[in-house]
């Protein structure tokens, strides 16, 4: 018999602040100037404004169920900042963070979650993609797009975000072998926030890390801790440009944690304490660089209570909006079924508008 | 029943090739997919694999013949019990083909007039269509097993590597759910994918992909993004694969809002609706028949030829009853209608084509006309196509009805592998016919 090592592999957790936002060593140079991080700072406020506006309105029966990312925030941020204009984002949905620094706006997504098909007309990014419910659906979706990309020979790079639960999925597995395959221009960023709904990391998967699924694949897998957004948008920034250089796919797995229930229909009390919760607490992301900034002389309490005060000023505006929006008429129910409205279904739909007529 | 073996084209250019070797013989058995014969041209050299299965009963062309043209009837294969006693003037010139009478139906409700035809089979119009459109439109791409060296495991993408090359004819891994999502996606961003699958069973894998994703985003993201793609594929019972890879899936696609279905019978059809589908913003279900493919029909010569999605199209006129058929069992409703004229019956047979949106205008008229209808389809017939084309006919017909409505259906069974069973479990013109002669 004979053996021998034909191949070996490591995954590497990444992290440049520490969880009291502590410099561990030198920044990457897009952070050198403690003030160019302010953007990203005011954008973890905004998410987490928009995330608490959503979950009251659901609260008062006036939005849907509703996934929120607290704790999260750095993710979205990291990863949506770390894209050019016309890269392209295919979001879970819990990826409102993302979104929102895309350019979508605040009251499309209360539009979403309100259950209007209109919050995915959105007039920012028209390239992105419509939130997807179906978890890891979207993988194989965000490959094609990236495939389309390379077929045009466009330097362009595609984003897609998932969640840990979804990398138990075929779908994934499928997107990310043919991802590999073909070396698609390909980001698929997991947003590991350590639950599937009820089901924790360690049930979901015996792999020691969601980034080695990465290996089996043929492309790299690393770790980046995920409430640290200097560490996501440099991890994130440097996979796109290898994507974009023609250099294939990548996969990372930002380490976070689920500060809230899955969504506004879970209570997470049930299946886990508040002790674990709390222990999390410590290290999340919007006090962490908040930290880092004012021990940098780069913002201060002032600075905090304008913005806080702008972010909740913003979502009150965005609330009035989208509560002032006309309902769908009835024909909204046949429009964008079909490109155009095959004959058959034209007095279906003339009879539910004369319901409509009825009722008025 | 006989079936012709034509000489394949290698490319959509080549015309003519030399048969160079024969490598069964008359009276071999032939299985489907088994290499039978090679062709060269100029530029390579290709293995001929048998479509469909059975016993070498003729062979037409002589090993060693030049100048063979593209199409020509090259040996016959025959069902068992048929005389497989070597044919005393087997040609030995490619001029000398003995031509093997094949069922060409009269198209008495006859399409736009296109024009001078030829005769193609269905593999080759499915081909052609492709090709059309490929050179027609930049964004066009097909997609696949099988689909780029192998030239498709039907063959029906032969040649199409070869003028488009591998960005565009393109292979996958065997990754059902994978390749159709990714095409799912390329579309969304503008590109007008062709997916095949090697055969729609396979779609089972991809089924989320076609209907949540492909079927639902344009309407789900207010318009914003659509899916302009063609699924393809064998549907159907082929001949001898299993209850696992001989399912229809009409009436699952069917069901579905958002999708367009698609079931071709002649190459016409096939040729006509499916350069239809890749022009049409969205997602379309195509739905082939891996019997069909080696059969042959006129197709107009006409490089416009299209055919219109949505409009089913009367085959054979009559005054009696209203046979409406789809895909293979067109044909078996052809069928039925000629032993019927020969009790005095006379059948309309009506090829639906489309099956989502449904020409059930065509199917009233006839049935106005007739006062019977009787559906015929290879499917199972819990909620089948018959079903419903029963149901849209008695809501808006029902008083013109002189009997009740009829259906002919594959057993509601999983296709049982037993060539005897087999046979029993789909549809026969004799069904068709006795279910006829009942409502009398």
């Amino acid at each position: 018999m004979s053996t021998s090592r034909v191949a070996e592999f490591d995954v590497v957790l990444t992290r440049y602040l520490d969880i009291d936002g502590a410099p561990l060593g030198p920044l990457p140079a897009f952070a050198a100037d403690a003030a160019d991080l302010v953007p990203l700072y005011r954008a973890l406020i905004r998410t987490r404004t928009f995330d608490a506006k959503a979950v009251a309105l659901q609260r008062t029966g006036r939005l849907g169920t509703f996934a929120s990312s607290l704790g999260q925030e750095a993710v979205g941020v990291g990863a949506a900042s770390a894209m050019a204009a016309d890269d392209v984002l295919v979001p879970s949905f819990r990826d409102q963070a993302a979104q929102l620094w895309r350019g979508v706006t605040p009251v499309e997504l209360l539009l979403y979650w309100g259950g209007d098909e209109r919050g995915s007309d959105f007039a920012g990014p028209r390239g992105d993609f419509p939130i997807s419910v179906p978890v890891a659906s979207h993988v194989p979706h965000a490959a094609g797009v990236a495939l389309a990309l390379k077929l045009r020979n466009e330097a362009r790079a595609v984003l897609c975000i998932i969640g840990d639960g979804a990398t138990s999925k075929g779908d994934f597995y499928e997107a990310l072998n043919i991802a590999g395959a073909w070396q698609l221009p390909l980001v698929v960023l997991v947003n590991n926030n350590q639950w599937a709904i009820s089901v924790r990391r360690e049930a979901q998967s015996a792999a020691q890390t969601l980034a080695q699924k990465a290996i089996a694949a043929g492309v790299p897998g690393e770790q980046v801790d995920g409430n640290d957004v200097i560490t996501v948008h440099d991890t994130v920034a440097n996979a796109i440009a290898r994507a974009r250089a023609g250099e294939g796919t990548s996969l990372i797995e930002a380490l976070t944690y689920r500060l809230s229930d899955h969504t506004t229909a879970d209570d997470a009390r049930r299946y886990r304490g508040d002790a674990e919760v709390s222990l999390h607490w410590h290290g999340e992301p919007v006090a962490r660089l908040r930290q880092y900034l004012v021990g940098q002389g780069a913002w201060s309490r002032d600075d905090e209570e304008h913005a806080l005060a702008d972010a909740a000023d913003e979502m009150e505006r965005a609330t009035e909006a989208y509560l002032a929006m006309a309902p769908q008429p009835v024909s909204a129910m046949f429009d964008h079924l079909f490109a155009t409205l095959p004959v058959s279904l034209r007095s279906e739909r003339d009879e539910a508008m004369g319901g409509e007529a009825g009722h008025a | 029943m006989a079936t012709q073996i034509l000489m394949p084209a290698l490319s959509p250019t080549m015309t003519e090739g030399k048969l160079a070797r024969w490598l069964k013989q008359v009276g071999d058995e032939v299985r489907a997919g088994e290499v039978i014969a090679e062709i060269e041209t100029d530029k390579a050299t290709m293995e001929v694999e048998a479509v469909d299965e059975g016993r070498l009963a003729r062979i037409l062309v002589a090993e060693g013949t030049e100048g063979v043209a593209v199409n020509t009837p090259i040996a016959v294969l025959g069902a068992e019990g048929e005389d497989f006693s070597p044919a005393p003037q087997a040609a030995s010139r490619a001029g000398a083909v003995t031509p093997v009478a094949v069922a060409a139906p009269a198209h008495v409700a006859a399409d736009l007039d296109w024009g001078p035809t030829r005769p193609t089979t269905v593999r080759e119009a499915l081909r052609d269509a492709m090709a059309a459109e490929l050179r027609a439109d930049d964004r066009v791409f097909l997609l696949g097993e099988e689909v780029a060296q192998y030239q498709g495991a039907y063959k029906v993408s032969q040649g199409l590597l070869d003028e488009f090359g591998p960005r565009r004819i393109i292979d996958t891994p065997i990754t059902e759910q994978g390749f159709a999502g990714l095409a799912v996606g390329a579309a969304m961003n503008g590109l007008r994918p062709i997916v095949e699958f090697m055969t729609f069973n396979f779609s089972m894998q991809a089924i989320d992909q076609i209907i949540n994703s492909a079927a639902k985003t344009l309407y789900m993201s207010g318009g914003q993004m659509g899916c302009p793609i063609v699924f393809r594929g064998p549907n159907g019972a082929a001949s001898r694969v299993g209850a696992q890879h001989s399912q229809c899936y009409a009436s699952w696609y069917a069901h579905c809002p958002g999708l367009k279905v698609v079931a071709p019978w002649s190459a016409a059809d096939a040729k006509g609706l499916l350069r239809a589908a890749i022009r049409d913003p969205n997602p379309v279900i195509f739905l082939e028949n891996e019997i069909l493919y080696g059969q042959v029909s006129e197709v107009p010569t006409d490089p416009d030829f299209l055919l219109p999605i949505g409009r089913a199209k009367v085959e054979r006129a009559g005054t009696d009853v209203t046979l409406v058929a789809l895909s293979i069992m067109v044909g078996v409703a052809l069928k039925a209608a000629e032993a019927l004229a020969e009790q005095g019956i006379s059948a309309e047979v009506i090829n639906l084509r489309t099956l989502r949106p449904l020409d059930i205008g065509t199917v009233v008229a006839s049935v106005k006309k007739t006062g019977r209808i009787v559906t015929v389809e290879e499917g199972w017939p819990f909620a089948g196509i018959g079903a419903e084309v029963n149901m849209q006919v008695i809501e808006r017909c029902f008083d013109w009805l002189d009997a009740p409505p009829a259906r002919v259906h594959g057993l509601d069974v999983p296709l049982p592998y037993a060539a005897n069973l087999e046979k029993l479990a789909l549809p026969q013109p004799d069904w068709v016919v006795a279910a006829v002669t009942k409502l009398f």
